[in-house]
């Protein structure tokens, strides 16, 4: 269980996390999401022990981090932002490396080795120099390496980050399969990565956190909103801006003529559905309607909607 | 010490999995080489001065390069927070790089040993207590100079820079006892006390003092307790 309070962490001037508090259970996949220096890695590397806290506490499995730091690290699997590595060390020498660190020793290494291998596909790349492996393979080795010791806790800062899509497929079917019985946290900028993967968002932005929650909370706590795109026949702008006056949750956002038919885009809120309306009104307006089509505002819009106007408010 | 164990075996790993022990290994032994057979013959005496003159100074560029890559580069690389973040003290890391970084050194001096057979079979009347000693003191200033570079390694990310800022530590050491005609007459002993050299000399002339013991072990306590303050201070910034 990761819990944490007040949490603040200034370089300097620069304040990078303020005052965020959030709580992570057992066997939660948790995504930590927000544009590039956010400080989201900065929260990651003082759970983890690597910075110490400004202000405020980091508690893991009820023990303080600045207190029992070596103890929390046991239960750590971290893997670094840009997954950190030696180039001239053979894969397997570092594996051991990590193991001997972590007191895996003689049989339980080979057990654990094994298990790392099948995890992540490091079959054919045991015997090379890390600096000769591909990128992809080279976040499967940071990975491996987190996770040799069979953490209770896993945190991954931007784990698929530069990978090709099947590559982030694979590592996403990895961290879902990992987090039945673990805790995951996993950091990323981009949202598309990690939404398939995780159970909870927590959206942080200019240090603090501005949501969270399951991406459906999310969607239905930002008042998001269903975009309508009509293809119309015989219509006018100014049939479409009377419109509101019989079916008042809708609104126009825009118009444009074509050749032989016209599009018109109109929004209403989630919770609504005036299509019927719309429709109704449509044929005593004499429109010929070709083709109607919804976009439901997504994760996407509201991660960018929390995190352009956080900048534009600071 | 599992960790202190661990890293040391590590750092003696990638020194020999790349070029860089090898080329030490063969470039020390060569520059030591030249300059002992150089003089050797013509001092014409049965001991080892000759290279017990040229390895101190051989030190002053050698082992800032060989210390140079302990810190700065797992810093440089990122890999310190890796490390940082796995359950290792700072002082047992610091330890485990700067005891491969000795051994390196020893193992050089172990090559310059076949000097000592040359000696064995050309010379008469040999002081092994003086050669013993003469090498266990340059085993002594090597680990002295690793621990200055150890710490210049820890101040930057740069290996060029840790190698600059060891050159000079190691310098300064070198030439206390060079200056005493510049210090005033009340501090000169405290000086020369503080120089490498003046340690060295008495070990090289086969004189054991627990002296002389007393101050290189505090001199690598220093270094090492410095680089690991220096280390840990890094969390709080």
């Amino acid at each position: 269980m990761i819990n944490v309070k007040n949490l603040s962490k200034n370089y300097g001037p620069v304040k990078a996390v303020k005052s965020i508090d959030f709580e992570i259970n057992d066997g939660e996949i948790v995504g930590f999401l927000g544009p590039n220096g956010a400080g989201k890695s900065t929260t990651l590397k003082m759970l983890t022990g690597y910075l110490a806290p400004t202000s405020g506490s980091v508690t893991i499995n009820n023990m303080d981090i600045l207190e029992e730091e070596l103890e929390i690290q046991k239960s750590i699997g971290y893997l670094p932002e840009l997954n950190p590595i030696y180039p001239e060390m053979i894969v397997y020498d570092y594996l051991q490396f990590i193991g001997s660190i972590r007191n895996i020793k003689g049989k339980q290494f080979s057990q654990a080795l094994g298990r790392v291998i099948e995890q992540c596909g490091l079959k054919g790349v045991l015997h090379r120099h890390i600096g000769n492996c591909s990128k992809g393979y080279k976040q499967r080795i940071g990975l491996a390496a987190s996770m040799i010791h069979d953490p209770k806790i896993l945190i991954l800062d931007e784990p698929v980050t530069g990978l090709d899509p099947n590559q982030i497929v694979e590592i996403r079917e990895l961290i879902k399969g990992l987090g039945r019985e673990k805790l995951v946290l996993i950091s990323s900028h981009i949202l598309q990565e990690i939404q398939a993967t995780v159970d909870r968002i927590i959206i942080i932005n200019n240090g603090k956190i501005v949501a969270d929650g399951t991406s459906e909370d999310l969607i239905s706590n930002s008042q998001g909103s269903t975009t309508l795109s009509m293809e119309l026949v015989n219509a006018t702008k100014e049939s479409l801006e009377e419109m509101k006056a019989v079916v008042p949750s809708v609104n126009l956002k825009s118009f444009s003529k074509g050749k032989d038919s016209s599009i018109a885009k109109l929004e209403y809120p989630l919770e609504n559905d005036p299509r019927k309306d719309i429709f109704t009104y449509g044929v005593e307006k004499g429109w010929i309607i070709l083709e109607m089509a919804t976009t439901k505002s997504n994760l996407e819009d509201i991660f960018r909607k929390l995190t352009v106007s956080e900048v534009a408010d600071a | 010490m599992p960790n202190v164990r661990s890293i040391y075996i590590k750092e003696l790993r990638s020194y020999f999995n790349s070029p860089m022990a090898y080329i030490f290994l063969v470039v020390f032994a060569v520059v030591n080489g030249y300059f002992f057979t150089n003089t050797f013959f013509l001092i014409n005496q049965s001991d080892m001065r000759a290279l017990f003159n040229i390895t101190p100074l051989v030190y002053l560029f050698f082992i800032p390069a060989v210390s140079m890559s302990l810190v700065a580069r797992e810093k440089n690389l990122g890999t310190i927070e890796l490390i940082n973040t796995l359950p290792i003290k700072t002082h047992e890391f610091v330890l485990g790089k700067y005891l491969a970084s000795v051994t390196l050194i020893v193992a050089g001096l172990g090559i310059t040993l076949v000097h000592l057979f040359t000696l064995m079979k050309v010379g008469t009347n040999i002081d092994y207590g003086a050669a013993i000693c003469g090498y266990f003191g340059l085993a002594l200033v090597g680990a002295v100079y690793a621990s200055a570079g150890t710490f210049a390694s820890s101040v930057t990310d740069n290996q060029v820079v840790a190698f600059i800022i060891a050159v000079f530590i190691v310098i300064v050491f070198w030439l206390l006892d060079k200056m005493l005609i510049f210090v005033p007459v009340g501090l000169a002993g405290f000086v020369q006390f503080m120089s490498v050299d003046y340690h060295f000399t008495n070990l090289s002339r086969g004189v054991i003092d627990s002296r002389n013991l007393i101050y290189f072990a505090s001199v690598i306590g220093f270094f090492l307790f410095l680089t690991t303050k220096n280390m840990e201070v890094k969390k709080w910034k």
